[in-house]
């Protein structure tokens, strides 16, 4: 488990030629290739159905890729044992679309789940946390805006809390990156809105680079530093947010919504 | 052009209608059943019910020996429920989608809770009966397997329903198994069991006094003897007694449900 082939300045993600097929059906994903720097803003956007979740859950090995490679920190994700895949998931936090939190139990206890990754199984399963994983949760509670909800149960809280709540348990991983699945496709525009500007701020201050399944073309215009455009399992478009065309933006939807899309990113 | 969505779904009702008159009709008829004299007999039932079955004052005397019984046949089906639902659990715990371990186990747990499930009560009893006669563990093991069925395949769904998303999450912060059983399943899905073994328990009640009445044990068994040596009022005594029970019983479980869930 050394890191010598971390050389600095070498990228944090590095997804090379990676293929997914489900059985029988078309490929999710075919031949993608990309890498992710140490603190980069990406959004990826694309048509529904076109491999953004599955490309997601590849990284972390949710999903496993069919052929090509996806190298974390130098290393090859789809060859770590149990071990060294928890030890890696432990440092790649994860957000969702429906926050997927366990709603019966309070904010607290949801974000410390984010710990569970790096604790001895005794400690994990008996729910046992030091004092200073308690601190650090209580702070990134109170700095996402949910002091008041501490001990409040999760089924209580609106969409926009339960997805600061998910936010905060992908945080107290200390994560070098996070992957968003749809972070705010049930949220509302003004929930929407702090919620991107938080993953924004968290992913600048504390240098943690973020890859964003979004399809509100607009959103990823605004907050990216870079995005990935993917249509039918293929990589379409990667560049800035400068880039994205409207011509590009069709390319990336298909021909049939030109105009609309094309309303959208201006 | 495509046929109006409209007739169809009319003809759809006609045609289920059609089968289901045929269905009647035929099994009336195969079965040669007086349906007129089936209703009317429920009236004289009814008469006789009301002169005859009915608790007087010497029955009444009778009435500790039927609360004894009554209070071992409730503690043999909360017995037989809760151990059932603690190795239910673990059943499920294989056989859930979102906790097995790997797909053999898990079809393996469900064909197992499939099996208990769909034997029959009573054929619990009878096969059980062979190997531990007439006694309270024939009792009590056949209504442990058919409360093990039926719990397992609810506790799976129950498992399936409640934490599916919450598992995924604790994947991806690289939890262990055990720390995902501990502390999302079980705190996603326990009150949904415990509402579930509540039902079980009051069913259970209930069946016990069947299953009794083969084994030999319980209050169920009172009221064989009772009613063949014809001491209805004794009888009618066992039956309102149970009655009352299982009323209570539902009341009590249905404020724990209010609470819990």
């Amino acid at each position: 488990m050394t890191q010598i082939s971390q050389l600095p300045g070498s990228p944090l993600l590095e997804v090379n030629h990676v293929k997914k097929h489900y059985d029988g059906a078309r490929p999710a994903l075919e031949d993608i290739s990309f890498s992710i720097r140490k603190g980069e803003f990406v959004s990826v956007i694309g048509p529904s159905g076109a491999g953004k979740s599955t490309l997601l859950r590849c990284i972390n090995r949710m999903i496993e890729v069919s052929q090509g490679e996806i190298r974390f920190e130098g290393l090859s994700v789809g060859q770590l044992n149990r071990t060294d895949l928890k030890k890696l998931r432990s440092k790649i936090g994860m957000i969702f679309q429906h926050y997927n939190l366990v709603e019966r139990l309070t904010v607290i206890e949801n974000v410390l789940h984010g710990r569970l990754g790096s604790k001895s199984t005794l400690a994990g399963a008996l729910g046992r946390y030091t004092r200073e994983e308690k601190q650090h949760a209580m702070e990134l509670i109170a700095t996402l805006g949910l002091a008041e909800q501490v001990y409040q149960r999760c089924d209580r809280l609106s969409g926009g809390q339960k997805q600061r709540v998910g936010i905060a348990r992908a945080l107290v991983q200390d994560p070098k990156m996070i992957l968003c699945d749809e972070p705010i496709a049930s949220l509302d525009p003004s929930a929407s809105r702090i919620i991107m500007e938080q993953l924004k701020r968290f992913s600048k201050e504390m240098h943690i680079s973020l890859i964003v399944n979004l399809h509100q073309v607009d959103v990823a215009l605004k907050y990216s530093d870079r995005i990935l455009g993917v249509n039918k399992g293929r990589l379409v478009f990667d560049g800035g947010p400068g880039d994205l065309s409207p011509e590009r933006i069709s390319e990336i939807y298909g021909t049939e919504s030109t105009g609309m899309k094309a309303r959208y990113a201006s | 052009m495509p046929a109006d969505i409209f007739v169809k779904r009319r003809n759809d009702r006609l045609l289920f209608f059609a089968a289901l008159s045929v269905l009647t009709v035929g099994s009336i008829v195969i079965t040669q059943y007086d349906v007129a004299a089936g209703f009317t007999s429920i009236g004289k039932a009814f008469v006789w019910g009301l002169s005859n079955f009915y608790p007087d004052a010497h029955a009444m005397t009778k009435l500790p020996e039927v609360l004894q019984k009554l209070w071992e046949t409730i503690l043999m089906s909360v017995a037989a429920t809760t151990t059932a639902a603690l190795f239910a659990m673990m059943l499920a715990m294989v056989g859930s989608r979102t906790t097995r371990i790997n797909l053999l186990f898990s079809i393996f747990a469900r064909g197992l809770a499939s099996v208990f499930r769909n034997i029959p009560l009573v054929a619990w009893a009878m096969i059980l009966m062979l190997a531990f006669s007439q006694s309270q563990l024939t009792g009590y093991l056949a209504l442990f397997f058919g409360s093990l069925g039926f719990l397992t395949r609810a506790f799976i769904e129950t498992i399936d329903e409640a934490s599916t998303h919450a598992v995924e999450a604790l994947q991806a912060t690289g939890a262990n198994y055990s720390s995902i059983i501990l502390q999302a399943v079980l705190p996603s899905s326990l009150p949904q069991m415990v509402s579930w073994l509540l039902f079980m328990i009051d069913t259970n009640i209930r069946d016990a006094t069947l299953v009794g009445l083969l084994t030999g044990t319980g209050v169920g068994f009172l009221f064989d003897v009772y009613y063949k040596s014809f001491h209805f009022h004794e009888a009618s005594l066992v039956v309102i007694a149970i009655v009352i029970t299982i009323i209570a019983i539902e009341m009590i479980s249905n404020s724990i449900r209010r609470i819990i869930l």
